[in-house]
């Protein structure tokens, strides 16, 4: 008896569940806190020497400071954070800095040159993935010690190993990696002679203007105000970002205004909240470039004529006008505008008849076959897609492996595709960051020390190599733009490299929202700068 | 003597099952072509990082190896850090376990206190107009996507209707004011006696769960039906009727009670699928689960969080099946004598 009536009982209780659902409606999100939908599942650490996540950049832009940081609305220009003056010695080797006096970090803690020589010599130290931003210019574990030295209270020096570019280094200096930690905390914390590193991974050593309270993987992200921030306080006292994968659901939010941002918007979302007049959206063009990139060491491929049809082979202007409508414009060169030295020629298009007369002339009248490995995500597969279908004109046959982004990765460093679809972020904001990837490859052995994109497509070019070399030591900055087009011509013409766009990135925001304004790279947009009314 | 040996075949049969469990994730864990230390290090990494990280994971390590030192460890309660939330492995499963379990545990409640008596209406009304609805029903959760159905459920009584709360366990201004103690918030907020945020809580896990509970409730209506069938289809039944037993009565007390005992493991099972996540589900309504987090996981080949939440379905399963057995000798005096 019991169990039937415990079911029936059960059953009507349910009943009365589904029916008491008319719960008050949603309040909109509290005053004093931004509510941020997002995706951010790439976060896996916090510690500014290793955080190199996109979601993470963002982050440590909002919660650590660094000597100097550039302003968003002209990249070009560099704006001092917590260094107030800063000079590189007539020999190009030593940089001198000196800091703003009287700042304190999130802790109370008083912040000096001691804690900025810590910070980058425990970058170096730890050599985490971000690391190699400081170590290029010749910083090493056994050498930074001597490298990076305090010379008073709130002085410091830095040196190089060769004269570099000193936008070069500054606009290093302005990276993550460069963010300054609280050294008197993140000792306390230290276990093992880590440096603080198991404990940061998961919090917060920081001087910025907000505070990182709590990150809990996949769900949320706090950020508090910073009341002994050095600047302009935060408008907000929180920020709070949700994790949320599905564009749709994050316009769900929006649109209800459980949430005041939205960043992950698909270009058909954004299009249906076009007509939203409680909706704004901001869109800036991001250092992200999208390329097609063709392995030499398949033998049909390596042929010049064959690399240059395929450039002849996509449908560029179909798919700006679809697939990257809103998220991305078309761009043929591997600078992405913004960075000095960026090009704006786009000499290809679409023609099938110019790229057939190359194919003959490598042998190949009637086409032939390839793979190509492809990420699963929008709007790599709608792309991808497409320029199947263009090629399909010219005889040849590209089947298309779908796969997760971490196995076509591993396929790609691996250097056993044949055609791979993909994007480069700039890791800081310099040319250097993307000529040193695309048109660089010191060694093209299979066992070669450094692997940058040219190495995994096999394209070996010693010439090109010196040259892109010579450009990151070249301190005359209009001389140093004419290089990097130099190499961006030469680049177009004869590089296993189908550049097809730049990346645009749009949020959407509720319109009591200001001060929204989306960084060119992933760690200056800031937050602090939003408030809401 | 005999119990003692009872019980030492049923640890046995459990350690061997969680071995198995154990080494099958492994090794499909491992032939996966994906390169676990890119989940660490990301794309940028150099040569040299990318190799000193994979000598601390112990990668270099011949496969076998690799994995008695995996037993190993864990038989010391040492099951790692996951490489994605930086957090010990047991750390993120009682977050996102009792998320699920929250989740789970509701659904099943709809699914199984509405799909019964569904169920076994329709078997006594077969052929009629309520057997086909019961069909349809079924059929629809069976068939729909569940990514759709849950999207379209948002929009309509979430976005447009505002009846229940969107995607997410708690709204925002009730983020801080629970403290987690269990990790159910339903159970937290009550405790505290945070009436509103159980009340927000609540609007937020209604309709995942009714969504779950639709999906169960397909299934469970269906099985009810034709256990029931079979049931009353039996010579006990004709005798009862012949006894002159009112109609109620054969139904409820003597047919569904002998139906009941198959039913228990359907009902189980199903529980025990919910408990192991939905991760489509937990995706639409960002629901941080522990299907999400197994599926994160195996995607960036983040292995020591695979093999956590893997032991942590196979107790689910394993205690379930107990469960039921319980309940089997419970509901079947015949059970009890053997």
């Amino acid at each position: 008896m019991s169990v039937l009536m415990n079911r029936r009982q059960v059953a009507s209780a349910a009943a009365a569940l589904l029916a008491t659902t008319a719960l008050p409606l949603m309040a909109a999100t509290p005053k004093d806190t931004l509510v941020v939908a997002m995706a951010f599942d790439d976060i896996i650490s916090l510690d500014p020497a290793e955080a190199f996540e996109i979601s993470a950049g963002e982050l440590m832009g909002n919660g650590y400071d660094r000597l100097l940081r550039y302003d968003v609305n002209d990249p070009s220009k560099l704006l001092p954070d917590l260094a107030q003056k800063w000079s590189v010695s007539t020999d190009g080797k030593t940089y001198s800095f000196e800091l703003k006096p009287g700042v304190k970090f999130a802790s109370g803690n008083a912040l000096s040159a001691e804690d900025v020589v810590f910070s980058l010599q425990r970058a170096v130290l730890l050599d985490k993935t971000p690391a190699f931003i400081l170590t290029q210019f010749g910083l090493s574990k056994e050498n930074v010690k001597d490298k990076v030295r305090q010379t008073g209270p709130l002085t410091l020096t830095i040196e190089t190993d060769k004269p570099y570019a000193p936008t070069l280094v500054y606009n290093c200096l302005t990276a993550n990696v460069a963010s300054i930690v609280d050294k008197k905390l993140v000792l306390s914390k230290e276990a093992a002679g880590d440096m603080g590193y198991a404990w940061l991974k998961t919090n917060y050593a920081g001087s910025g203007p907000l505070k990182i309270r709590e990150w809990r993987a996949n769900e949320l992200v706090t950020l508090e105000r910073n009341d002994n921030y050095h600047g302009a306080k935060s408008k907000m006292a929180r920020v709070i970002y949700r994790h949320v994968k599905e564009s749709a659901t994050q316009r769900l939010l929006l649109e209800k205004g459980d949430a005041d941002i939205a960043r992950n918007l698909s270009p058909q979302d954004l299009a249906a909240l076009a007509s939203n007049k409680d909706v704004k959206t901001t869109a800036t063009p991001k250092g992200t470039v999208y390329y097609f990139s063709l392995n030499m060491k398949n033998p049909i491929l390596a042929k010049p004529e064959v690399r240059e049809a395929f450039k002849w082979l996509v449908d560029y202007n179909a798919i700006g006008d679809t697939f990257i409508k809103n998220i991305g414009v078309v761009h043929q060169n591997f600078l992405p505008i913004g960075l000095l030295g960026a090009s704006k020629e786009n000499p290809y298009k679409l023609d099938v008849a110019r790229a057939k007369a190359l194919l003959a002339k490598a042998g190949h009248p009637n086409g032939f076959k390839v793979t190509i490995d492809m990420r699963t995500i929008q709007p790599v597969q709608g792309i991808t897609e497409a320029v199947q279908q263009t090629l399909k004109q010219a005889g040849i046959e590209m089947e298309i492996l779908p796969g997760d982004g971490k196995q076509t990765l591993t396929k790609y460093r691996a250097r056993t595709h044949d055609i791979y679809v993909g994007q480069w972020g700039a890791d800081y904001w310099d040319p250097h960051t993307n000529a040193d990837t695309f048109a660089r490859n010191p060694n093209n052995a299979d066992d070669a020390k450094s692997k940058p994109l040219a190495w995994r497509n096999a394209w070996d070019i010693p010439e090109m190599t010196k040259l892109a070399d010579a450009a990151a030591l070249e301190r005359d900055g209009p001389k140093r733009a004419k290089m990097y087009q130099d190499l961006q011509a030469e680049f177009r013409k004869t590089s296993p490299f189908v550049m097809l766009y730049q990346q645009t990135e749009v949020a959407a925001y509720r319109s009591n929202v200001d001060g929204l304004k989306i960084g060119p790279t992933s760690d200056s947009t800031y937050m602090f700068n939003v408030g809401k009314s | 003597m005999g119990a003692a040996r009872a019980a030492g075949r049923f640890i046995a049969i459990v350690a061997l099952t969680y071995l198995g469990l154990l080494a099958v994730t492994f090794f499909i864990g491992r032939v996966i072509p994906v390169d676990p230390v890119l989940a660490i290090v990301g794309d940028r990494a150099p040569e040299h990082v990318i190799e000193r990280v994979r000598e601390e994971m112990g990668l270099n390590k011949p496969l076998w190896q690799q994995f008695g030192i995996y037993v190993g460890k864990a038989l010391q309660g040492e099951f790692g850090t996951s490489v994605l939330t930086a957090n010990p492995v047991w750390t993120d499963i009682k977050k996102t376990f009792p998320a699920t379990l929250e989740l789970a545990t509701v659904g099943i409640l709809i699914g199984a206190g509405l799909g019964i008596p569904l169920g076994v209406w329709a078997a006594v009304r077969r052929g009629g107009l309520v057997d086909h609805a019961v069909r349809v029903m079924g059929l629809i959760g069976y068939s729909v996507p569940v990514f759709w159905l849950g999207l379209m459920a948002l929009v309509l009584f979430y976005a447009k209707l505002g009846w229940v709360g969107g995607p997410g366990r708690i709204g925002v201004a009730f983020e801080y004011s629970v403290e987690r103690v269990t990790g159910l918030l339903l159970v937290d907020a009550a405790m505290a006696g945070e009436w509103e945020a159980f009340g927000n809580a609540f609007s937020h896990l209604v309709l995942p769960a009714s969504l779950l509970g639709y999906f169960s409730l397909a299934y469970i209506s269906r099985m009810t039906r034709s256990f029931m069938l079979n049931e009353l289809a039996q010579e006990y039944i004709v005798a009862a009727r012949a006894k002159g037993l009112s109609e109620t009565r054969i139904i409820w007390r003597h047919a569904l009670r002998n139906a009941m005992v198959p039913l228990v493991t359907v009902v189980a099972l199903s529980y025990a699928g919910l408990l192991e996540g939905s991760v489509l589900t937990e995706t639409v309504f960002s629901w941080p689960g522990l299907g999400l987090y197994i599926t994160n996981s195996l995607q960036n080949a983040d292995m020591n969080a695979v093999l956590g939440g893997t032991l942590v379905v196979g107790t689910v399963f394993i205690g379930l099946n107990l469960f039921s057995d319980a309940l089997y000798r419970w509901l079947d005096p015949r059970t009890k004598e053997r």
